[in-house]
């Protein structure tokens, strides 16, 4: 799950991160209310979008005067703010950040990561703030320190102090560099993070470390013991078909394609994109039903998928092994019936009482197109979504 | 021969008193030689009582005291699962293979930082498990499709690995075993290693390899084979048309920052001699072409 960089820093804050003051406004007024509160003549109004590389987007800017952040609040409040990461549609701003200004005098990166290499948690950290990692990695990567991290022992001073030291944190800041590293590791490991980046990290010109923006990801599996972070789930910075599958317990992913796909198992739901498109087809969704598709279950998978514009076709693929086959097929029937099915629906079946499913479908007379392997299922498709 | 398990195994079921583990040990005794390999379960609160006939001990300590068991399959649910690891490690038990799919992945960090330097193999989290065909079932795949025979298979995905198994069956190619790693960043045996076991079963003539994307433990071990595999290996990469920064239903399974594309992965196993297949209805096929 990810999170609003505003909501990052008030996390960051508490396992004791220094960020810069500054609070989050729904509405013009409010960020003129946070820039008076915060006082000073310098503020920064950001965009909070869930998307990184808001700044090149055009929304990050810095006020000199109430006015300008009045001026600024109301441009980049619902603009369509589109960046590397949010694709050409671009992601609708709907929440504000107003932060005092920052005196940088440095601009560094420091990020975290679970590592499936060490099968720690890493802390990267480079001299290159304000630029993506990847990119620093890719021209630079002397650049980057890397520590794997020892889940017993927490972050060690001597390590925490070689990469501050590394990463151009000068020696009258050691202290707190320090200090912000081990803060930011407690705040990972402690909120079950999958990703803490902080880019840029700033030193200021009165050699303080601050955080000048925060990235958090969390560990969807871990939630169910931190209700306070699933709490601030944003809805609105997620695909509704997503936000809708994830309600039912289906594991989906809008995709830009005209073909379905419907399928038990994430490694066989890729298999089964990928098989489309070699093909010849493009796969409109990613879909793990996992294994206990009911008939609710599919019904809502087949709600969804069938409000993806332009679907031409849907492909069912079932290795049933625990989930038994002549329980997907009256499944499949019912939910064919419930949302009375108007695109061709091409249907593969095997493993656990495959003949069962396969006459379950065959008696309820719907017109479906059924396949006797995947390369059969998938040419079967492509073939029906070209028509 | 085979790898990990084979007729002779001895198992216990952590989790035995959950609708899960109830129905997967069920299957398991069914499945050949289930009924005499399955010999304990594990409930810290239903100690002496049994589950058709497999008695249940409080703890893994006990259960192998009793009975011997040396393997160890876990069905706890996932904020319990990674401590039930921790029990059978502790017991100094030569395999756990972890089903429990949704294990937070600190628990699992915690964990594997504690098993370094024990004895203990551990196979998964959140993976079918592993069979020995025509022997024995530890896990959740379905049993029937599997035969005896020449081809080893290892994969990080549970149908995927059925489909591959299905393909093989309708070529007439058998199994020596097949093992799903699971799907989760932090686990037990990698390609890797599952390779290099297959490398010294005799019964094992090549292998496939399913992969998908994220991380590089395909591209690990591909290198590997490179240098010391003796039996070829043909292998298929799913993900092809995942888009960069989704997670595709496993929490592995993501191309973060350009890296753990399957092309990436297909690329260089082509290079280090594993013969792929961007097609995965061909699996069981490319196999066959390998086989002496």
């Amino acid at each position: 799950m990810k999170i609003h960089e505003y909501q990052g820093k008030e996390i960051f804050r508490k396992f004791g991160v220094p960020t810069p003051r500054g609070f989050p406004a729904f509405t013009v007024d409010e960020a003129v209310d946070a820039a008076k509160k915060l006082g000073g003549s310098v503020w920064v109004v950001k965009a909070q979008i869930h998307a990184g590389g808001r700044g090149k987007g055009g929304g990050v800017k810095v006020a000199k005067s109430l006015d300008e952040v009045a001026k600024l609040a109301s441009s980049i409040l619902g603009m369509q703010l589109r960046t590397h990461q949010t694709g050409p549609q671009g992601q609708k701003v709907r929440r504000l950040l107003v932060e005092e200004g920052a005196d940088i005098k440095k601009e560094l990166y420091v990020g975290m990561v679970v590592d499936r290499g060490s099968q720690k948690v890493v802390l990267m950290a480079s001299s290159e703030g304000g630029m993506d990692i990847e990119e620093v990695a890719a021209s630079a990567p002397e650049k980057i320190r890397k520590i794997a991290i020892d889940p017993a022992q927490g972050l060690a001073d001597a390590d925490a102090d070689e990469i501050a030291l590394g990463i151009g944190i000068p020696q009258a800041a050691l202290a707190q560099g320090r200090a912000l590293f081990k803060a930011l590791y407690k705040c990972f490991w402690e909120t079950d993070a999958s990703l803490v980046e902080v880019n840029p990290l700033i030193v200021t010109g009165r050699n303080q470390v601050v955080a000048l923006d925060s990235k958090i990801n969390f560990d969807d599996n871990a939630l169910f013991r931190h209700p306070d972070i699933a709490a601030l789930r944003d809805f609105d910075e997620e695909d509704p078909a997503e936000v809708a599958a994830s309600k039912h317990d289906l594991n989906y992913i809008q995709l830009d394609g005209n073909i379905g796909c419907l399928v038990n198992g994430a490694g066989l739901a890729m298999a089964t994109m990928d098989i489309i498109k070699f093909y010849g087809g493009n796969p409109a969704n990613f879909l793990d039903v996992g294994g206990g598709a009911t008939t609710e279950k599919v019904t809502e998978a087949f709600k969804i998928m069938l409000k993806t514009p332009g679907l031409k076709a849907i492909l069912v693929n079932i290795f049933g092994g625990i989930m038994r086959c002549d329980v997907i097929a009256q499944a499949l029937v019912d939910a064919s019936k419930a949302v009375s099915l108007h695109v061709p629906l091409v249907v593969r079946l095997e493993g656990t009482n495959v003949e069962l499913g396969k006459q379950i479908l065959a008696d309820s007379k719907l017109p479906i197109i059924s396949a006797k392997n995947m390369a059969d299922a998938a040419g079967k498709v492509v073939k029906a979504a070209k028509q | 021969m085979s790898i990990l398990i084979d007729r002779n195994t001895r198992v216990m079921t952590q989790g035995i008193t959950g609708k899960t583990g109830q129905f997967h040990t069920r299957m398991g005794v069914q499945y050949a030689n289930g009924k005499s390999c399955y010999v304990a379960g594990v409930n810290p609160k239903k100690a002496g009582e049994d589950f058709e006939g497999i008695p249940i001990f409080g703890s893994v300590k006990d259960a192998k005291k009793a009975t011997g068991a040396t393997v160890s399959v876990i069905y706890v649910p996932p904020p319990f699962a990674a401590a039930a690891i921790d029990e059978a490690v502790d017991a100094g038990l030569d395999l756990v293979i972890c089903i429990t799919e949704g294990i937070p992945v600190r628990d699992m960090i915690r964990t594997k930082d504690r098993m370094a330097g024990k004895r203990t193999l551990l196979v998964g989290p959140n993976c079918p498990g592993v069979i020995t065909p025509d022997e024995l079932k530890i896990g959740i795949m379905p049993g029937h499709i599997h035969k005896k025979g020449p081809v080893g298979v290892v994969s990080r995905s549970g149908t995927l690995t059925y489909e591959a198994v299905g393909q093989l069956r309708e070529l007439g190619l058998g199994q020596s075993s097949c093992v799903g790693i699971g799907g989760d960043p932090v686990n037990g045996l990698k390609h890797i290693d599952v390779l290099r076991m297959f490398n010294d079963d005799p019964q094992t003539e090549a292998v496939i390899m399913v992969g998908e994307i994220g991380g590089n433990d395909e591209e690990i071990a591909a290198r590997w084979v490179k240098d010391h595999m003796r039996k070829p290996v043909v292998g298929f990469i799913a993900g092809v048309t995942a888009p960069p920064g989704k997670r595709m239903g496993h929490a592995g399974a993501i191309i973060s920052g350009g890296k753990g594309t399957a092309q990436e992965k297909l690329a260089v196993m082509e290079e280090c001699g594993i013969k792929t297949t961007r097609n995965p209805a061909e699996m069981g096929k490319i196999l066959q072409s390998v086989l002496r």
